[in-house]
């Protein structure tokens, strides 16, 4: 057996973006011996991507906000399958957890009176985004780094887990590599968290990083945790559509809550037409009243009377409405529509938007300050994830915790902008704190089976004996073809079953894939991990879609376009029924508590 | 569709080569496209590093044709039909694999720096104006280009005695917080070898976040030393009245 290095932790924290390092910040304040395991470099994380900003209702730009309508407006976006308890927290602890960031560093954007700035985003009644230009995420994980290093946290950089190890139920520690030179570390461990971030290379269209490949949905899913609303998957309504090179990188939501607008290529501002009924009463009625909103915001008004812009309607919305404008034949030349700020004037648009004019006019030759830029859906971001427990992060498996993108229930069927940072430092927190208490509570460490760590050995050495087998990257791009023609922005019956009679196929050439070369950082052989996790990720999302027959957020059937009140009580769970099966149950909403409900009753009108 | 001529570094600490590639080349196709392609279709273990492909991560830095770049923002039709495009790792760190260095070193940099340390009694009013010049150094994504680029590090190796112009901006991020009162200044002088910059600018010029390193973060950050070290005076008011 190959030889292999041991680390003993209280906490070990796998994922190093917002969520991990600050679970790892918390549980080392804990007093605990804390790991954190990246799989690139400290700092690398995708959450450096996170352009927009936090959404925290610290009413610094509209006295009117709350938690109460945070609160409201995250259970309305995520179509009420939200876990409600979630939601509340968030909604109460962002607040607090931004002033934290702020309090290690961080400098966001001021107000007039040198408070945190706030800026609107899609589904938020008020300016609620706290921000730095449109490099937010940067902010964050750099000011959480910049805390880390120094709270005696030990980090493992390149490093990826490829088992979590059990000792009876209870979770007892990781299996791993280290990328530069492929040797094997054995990481003993009281209480585990997973903040390993989302799914999206899965996808060949999508905005997100290397790293986003699924790791913590498959280790929780093969440990027997549930994944819950797995067939949520967000459609940023923003990519980059041209050059090919680019296609899928982020276009931020800001650059719409800044005052850009989506046209056709009739110059027809359609998000008029998309808007649905239920909430259209919280939008400007036409382009005038839209124009006044931008004037008001432009002068830099704390509040406005007049409704915002239907551009700023919900994700899951704005994606479906620049698809469906694509297909009828009213798209940009490059198969998206148009999106422009250039009417502001340029010096602004270079203040407010630093990244984005940087990031077009070097990858695609385009000024945004003098023209549209192009723009069409791109995957974003995955709503379902590891079932935890609300207060204390903790999964179905005792020890094993989650936070993050990788954890469900927090944003239900569909999230909004700005709730993705938020969630991390709420619940990154809570999860820092619910395994210190766990791991306190355990006597010793967990004992891990020498045959278990043989069996992790084994699997991870397997491609090399499979020179001959299939290359792990075709194989990737055979994945993107299925999750991209079966469980998109769209979806039907026959087009799932082919998808997942397609992904069994898949399956067994990835038990066949094989790579060259030898084990120093060797991406190759490390694809070849990497694919069997997004493949359960793919077949959770396609069970999981396969099963919800309405359409309701994230989740758009054509053969039911309608959402069904009846399954508005109940989440999807899968989880792992042996012998590679995946099961499938249908679990119900917990009842939420009179005063919750009385609040989503509540109907303020929308005017940020 | 044209072909590019590529020829990529390959091989670790013990030695290497630079290997041909022909490499199809599509419409805003940039260097990192052209390294997942010889991934994809020639070399599946040819080692890189990268993360975002969009400029914001600061992991893919190489020297393409001899300018430390990020390879996910160097595009290919900026290199002219026919030129042959070298791409290899950063010079001035050891080489792990191919294209991927150990760039630990300047975690440990980082590490050394005493952290923000604001006012006990702050009350977090901070006006725009006042943190403009913070936010600039903070736009930092650490692709380390700066650090591979000055000589200091590079040519005379002396990672002994200076922190490199990364950690000039962190330390600047810091020293002009409005609200930070940690003094790094001994620091700077005595270990972090600000003194061996001799303003070259090699820095400023090759950083993507076009961070005036040299002229907003490192001159001012000399003159605070030469106020500290050499003006008895002005270091008699800083101590009595403390900073700002
Ligand atoms: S200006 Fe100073 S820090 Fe920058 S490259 Fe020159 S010597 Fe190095
Ligand atoms: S200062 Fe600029 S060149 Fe240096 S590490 Fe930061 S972003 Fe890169
Ligand atoms: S891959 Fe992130 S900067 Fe190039």
């Amino acid at each position: 057996m190959s030889n292999y290095e041991i680390r003993e932790h209280d906490v070990l924290v796998i994922g190093a973006g917002g969520a991990g390092l600050r679970a790892a910040i918390e549980a080392s304040a804990q007093g605990l011996k804390v790991g954190l395991v990246c799989k690139s470099l400290l700092g690398k994380a995708h959450t450096v991507m996170a352009e927009g900003g936090i959404a925290a209702a610290m009413a610094t730009v509209d006295a009117r906000d709350g938690w109460q309508t945070h609160f409201r407006d995250t259970m309305i976006g995520g179509k009420y399958l939200n876990n409600w308890r979630m939601a509340q927290l968030h909604a109460q602890e962002a607040p607090e957890c931004v002033n934290e960031l702020e309090r290690w560093g961080a400098v966001f954007d001021r107000t007039h009176d040198g408070k945190i700035l706030q800026r609107a985003f899609g589904g938020h009644t008020y300016k609620r985004l706290c921000h730095v230009g449109d490099r937010t995420g940067l902010e964050l994980i750099r000011t959480l780094q910049d805390k880390g290093v120094h709270s005696g946290i030990d980090v493992y950089m390149e490093c990826t887990i490829s088992r979590l190890l059990k000792d009876g139920d209870k979770i007892a520690g990781a299996f791993g590599y280290f990328r530069e030179d492929g040797r094997y570390i054995l990481f003993k461990a009281k209480a585990i968290i997973l903040a390993t971030g989302g799914v999206g290379r899965a996808f060949s269209v999508t905005s997100n990083s290397w790293e986003y490949t699924a790791d913590g949905h498959a280790l929780a899913y093969e440990a027997g945790a549930d994944l819950i609303d797995m067939e949520f998957v967000q459609f940023h309504p923003t990519g980059m559509v041209w050059p090919p090179g680019v296609r899928g990188i982020l276009v931020t939501e800001a650059v719409r809550g800044e005052g850009g607008k989506l046209r056709n290529s009739d110059g027809e501002r359609f998000m008029f037409k998309y808007l649905p009924e239920a909430t259209k009463a919280d939008y400007a009625a036409d382009e005038t009243e839209a124009e006044r909103w931008l004037e008001d915001t432009l002068a830099g008004k704390l509040r406005t009377d007049y409704r915002r812009p239907p551009e700023l309607s919900t994700r899951d919305n704005v994606a479906r409405a620049i698809y469906t404008e694509v297909k009828a034949g009213r798209g940009s030349p490059h198969g998206g529509v148009f999106l422009d700020i250039s009417y502001q004037p340029a010096d602004r648009v270079r203040k407010k938007l630093p990244s984005m004019y940087h990031q077009f006019k070097d990858l695609a030759d385009v000024d945004i300050t003098k023209g549209p830029m192009e723009v069409g859906p791109t995957m974003h971001y995955i709503m379902g994830g590891i079932k935890v427990d609300a207060d204390t992060a903790e999964s179905k498996v005792p020890g094993l915790f989650a936070a993050g993108e990788c954890s469900g229930g927090m944003h239900g069927a569909n999230r909004l902008g700005g709730n993705s940072l938020s969630d991390l430092i709420v619940f990154g927190r809570r999860a820092g704190r619910g395994a210190a208490d766990y791991a306190a509570r355990q006597s010793g460490l967990p004992k891990i089976s020498d045959a278990e760590v043989k069996a992790a050995i084994d699997e991870l050495e397997a491609p090399f004996k499979r020179a001959s087998g299939p290359n792990p990257y075709k194989l990737q791009l055979k994945m993107h073809e299925i999750a991209g023609s079966s469980f998109g922005i769209f979806r039907e019956e026959a087009d799932m079953q082919k998808g997942l009679a397609d992904l069994e196929k898949l399956k067994e050439e990835i038990k066949q894939v094989g790579c060259s070369g030898g084990k120093n950082y060797n991406p190759g052989w490390h694809l070849c991990r990497d694919l069997s996790n997004m493949l359960i990720a793919v077949e959770a999302i396609g069970r999981s879609a396969q099963s919800r027959k309405e359409s309701r957020g994230a989740h758009s059937r054509l053969d039911f376009p309608e959402t069904d009140d009846n399954l508005g009580h109940e989440n999807t769970a899968v989880s792992h029924a042996g012998g590679g099966q995946m099961k499938l149950v249908k679990t119900p909403l917990s009842e939420m508590p009179a005063e919750l409900k009385d609040l989503l009753k509540k109907k303020e009108t929308a005017h940020a | 569709m044209r072909n590019a001529q590529m020829r990529v570094f390959r091989g670790d600490a013990t030695g290497g080569d630079f290997k041909e590639y022909t490499v199809p080349v599509e419409d805003g196709m940039v260097v990192l496209d052209a390294i997942h392609y010889i991934q994809r279709e020639i070399d599946p273990d040819l080692a890189v590093r990268w993360n975002c492909k969009a400029a914001k991560c600061g992991s893919c830095s190489a020297e393409v044709n001899g300018r430390p770049s990020l390879m996910c923002k160097s595009r290919m039709e900026s290199f002219a039909e026919g030129e042959i495009i070298f791409v290899e790792p950063l010079r001035t760190f050891p080489l792990m694999r191919d294209l991927v260095t150990d760039v630990s070193w300047n975690y440990e940099q980082n590490k050394r720096i005493k952290p923000f340390t604001p006012k006990e009694d702050a009350k977090w009013v901070m006006y725009q104006e006042d943190v403009e010049r913070v936010q600039e150094f903070r736009k930092c994504i650490e692709c380390f280009l700066c650090q591979d680029v000055c000589h200091v590090l590079r040519d005379h190796d002396r990672k002994d005695a200076f922190i490199g112009p990364r950690f000039m901006v962190r330390v600047a991020s810091l020293e002009m917080h409005p609200l930070d009162q940690g003094d790094r200044m001994k620091f700077l002088h005595d270990e972090g070898g600000v003194g061996f910059c001799n303003i070259t600018k090699c820095c400023s010029e090759v950083c993507p976040e076009d961070i005036h390193i040299t002229d907003n973060a490192i001159i001012p950050l000399k003159e605070r030393i030469v106020d500290d070290y050499y003006d008895p005076i002005a270091k008699f008011f800083k101590t009595i009245f403390s900073k700002n």
